[in-house]
């Protein structure tokens, strides 16, 4: 077709399993099924095969790094895209977690079967509490008091000396083996991914989707947006505690840097580069952009300027993402047609 | 007496650092969050046209503030039009590109006791019997000369109230002929220039340093938002509230507690009260 730019346009056109299967299996034949299964089956896959195939310990380590980072993006994403609440606060979920689990740890002598658990359920418990009264903000302003929350705890405690002060908390018991250490965390996160996904396609999701898009609709139909809005937040910053906890028993130590910045940007950043709303893509983006940080740790500081470079320039240039472009590719049918 | 006078340049030293960011963000609603980095490429840009350049001092200080205003004309020229009315991304875009600037400084290693301003008149004067020296009389007297100028441009300047009607309502405004882009870029370059001049009258009390820039963005924020989006008079009893307080708890508990008390300050003003205590914007908006 050699039409002008001014006579095509392109057309969209679903496919035709995609338009069956929203919400219904086709397993009518090996070719449905394989549409289906591979993107997930590609995605378990190479996340498993990921700690075999890195040379050394420390990529290891990175690996392990970038699923709680992971998790702590999952987190975001819900809470951005499927509630409506733009979180700033990674880090406030993260320390609060690993501070949890290295407080049952150490003081209460726990082991690490039950402080892992533990410490999610009360980290989210606690962030839970001490964001209720911010729950009535709408957008910039809920960002805001999210971003203040680490930096408010971090200072408190390094004022007050209290927690370990600005050693935190050495001596945390560590994994029994590495490769439960490794794959522990791995079998978590893909179960938190499909298990999200799952969980925003019930009709939670739809009231969810509601608070975020109508709160007064969802309000007059006599639902309690704050109970949703908690229970989001619960969910989310459980995950985050999730994290914090994996990453207090894996470094054996808990400190104020759990509150760093790092925990607050590089979530948000992997979920604008890697498309918001679709829950795949902020866990790539992850598994992106913690090994690159890791490789430029050597530059110091030049990290932190090359991920906000990259956040603001997907922000600015590409705000839909990678994976929703990638979604659409491969659900889509694209064709010109003349105008 | 002591406490009085350091409350009191205290509080003008947090009115002059938060003039810019209110500008931008109480009157036109642009969340400028690369303001605590403007601050301090400001202190460094002045350093570096003095011992590097060999500028005279005045001129330097000419020098920083054009390029400040230039600077933040282009952010709003090239990043923040390109977001405009998404709020979220406004904020994580400057605040992304804050903390690269920040960052970078860092990295390239300012830092440490060389780098500091000369003081504009050496020498100290007593009031009563508290040693106060003439740099912080020259902050009280920016702090009041940028207040009150500000006070007039935004009530009784056309382009002033134009910037007020902006953040008003825009439709309203657009009819009535203002170009709304271009009193963006007006308001981003003035809210810099204002960063800037803070930067330049308080950095020669200590030394410049990275972290100055976190601090200089949450109390900007804290200032701004406990007096409220859009009313002057709360920002300026904002900035005494905020700055009494500060001194009291040094003075009292524990000189840690100094920003604890402004983020603390922005929390329960956010919970309690979103629009401030004298915000009459959007009060509707904030809150379901």
């Amino acid at each position: 077709m050699d039409l002008t730019i001014q006579e095509r346009r392109k057309e969209r056109v679903d496919r035709g399993i995609k338009v069956r299967t929203e919400g219904i299996y086709a397993i009518s034949s090996l070719e449905e099924v394989t549409y289906l299964v591979f993107p997930r089956l590609v995605l378990i896959i190479g996340i498993l095969l990921l700690p075999i195939l890195m040379p050394s310990l420390y990529w290891k380590r990175v690996i392990s790094i970038a699923c709680i980072y992971s998790l702590l993006a999952l987190g975001f994403d819900f809470l951005a895209h499927f509630v409506g609440l733009v979180s700033l606060g990674g880090a406030f979920f993260i320390g609060v977690g690993g501070y949890t689990a290295a407080i049952l740890n150490k003081s209460f002598g726990l082991p690490i079967v039950l402080t892992i658990p533990l410490a999610t359920v009360v980290g989210a418990l606690i962030c839970t509490l001490l964001l209720l009264p911010a729950l009535p903000l709408r957008g910039v302003y809920f960002a805001i008091v999210t971003l203040m929350y680490p930096l408010a705890l971090m200072r408190i405690i390094e004022a007050l000396n209290i927690l370990g002060g600005t050693d935190g908390i050495l001596g945390v018991a560590g994994f029994p083996n590495r490769w439960v250490e490794q794959y522990l965390i791995i079998f978590i996160l893909i179960f938190v991914l499909f298990g999200l996904r799952r969980f925003v396609n019930e009709d939670i999701g739809l009231v969810f989707r509601g608070v975020k898009d109508n709160d007064q609709a969802v309000r007059a139909s006599g639902i309690s947006i704050t109970f949703y809005k908690a229970l989001a937040v619960f969910i989310a910053s459980g995950l985050g505690s999730l994290g914090g906890a994996y990453l207090s028993h894996i470094y054996m130590w808990s400190g104020i840097s759990q509150f760093a910045l790092d925990f607050s940007v590089i979530p948000i950043a992997a979920t604008v580069i890697g498309g918001g709303g679709t829950l795949v893509g902020p866990l790539l983006g992850c598994f992106f952009l913690v090994p690159i940080s890791e490789w430029l740790r050597e530059f110091g500081t030049l990290r932190i300027v090359f991920y906000s470079l990259i956040l603001m320039m997907f922000i600015m240039f590409r705000s839909e993402g990678f994976m929703v472009y990638a979604q659409r590719k491969y659900h889509q049918f694209e064709r010109w047609v003349k105008v | 007496m002591g406490l009085l006078i350091y409350g009191i340049i205290n509080s003008f030293s947090l009115a002059l650092m938060a003039i810019g960011f209110t500008l931008v963000y109480g009157i036109s609603r642009l969340p400028n969050f690369a303001h605590g980095a403007l601050y301090v490429i400001t202190g460094f840009g002045v350093w570096w046209f003095v011992h590097k350049l060999h500028l005279h001092y005045v001129v330097s200080i000419f020098l920083a503030l054009v390029l400040m205003g230039l600077i933040g004309a282009g952010i709003y020229r090239f990043v923040l039009i390109r977001v405009r009315g998404m709020a979220t991304s406004e904020i994580i875009a400057t605040y992304a590109l804050g903390l690269a600037i920040l960052e970078f400084l860092r990295w390239r290693g300012f830092k440490g006791m060389t780098y500091t301003l000369p003081v504009f008149i050496e020498g100290s004067i007593h009031i009563g019997d508290v040693p106060v020296d003439f740099q912080r009389i020259i902050v009280i007297a920016i702090g009041v000369l940028v207040v009150s100028f500000m006070w007039l441009f935004t009530h009784f300047n056309k382009t002033g109230l134009a910037l007020r009607g902006m953040a008003q309502d825009e439709h309203a405004a657009m009819m009535l002929g203002i170009d709304s882009d271009w009193m963006a870029i007006i308001a981003m370059a003035m809210g810099s220039i204002l960063a800037g001049l803070s930067a330049i009258v308080l950095l020669p009390l200590g030394n410049i340093v990275v972290e100055a820039g976190y601090n200089v963005l949450i109390l900007s924020i804290a200032v701004c938002i406990v007096g409220g989006l859009g009313s002057w008079v709360g920002a300026i009893l904002a900035a005494f509230m905020i700055g009494f307080i500060q001194i009291l708890t040094v003075q009292y508990i524990q000189s840690h507690f100094h920003m604890v008390v402004a983020l603390l300050a922005i929390i329960i003003t956010l919970i309690v009260r979103p629009s401030g205590l004298f915000g009459k914007q959007k009060e509707l908006e904030e809150r379901v």
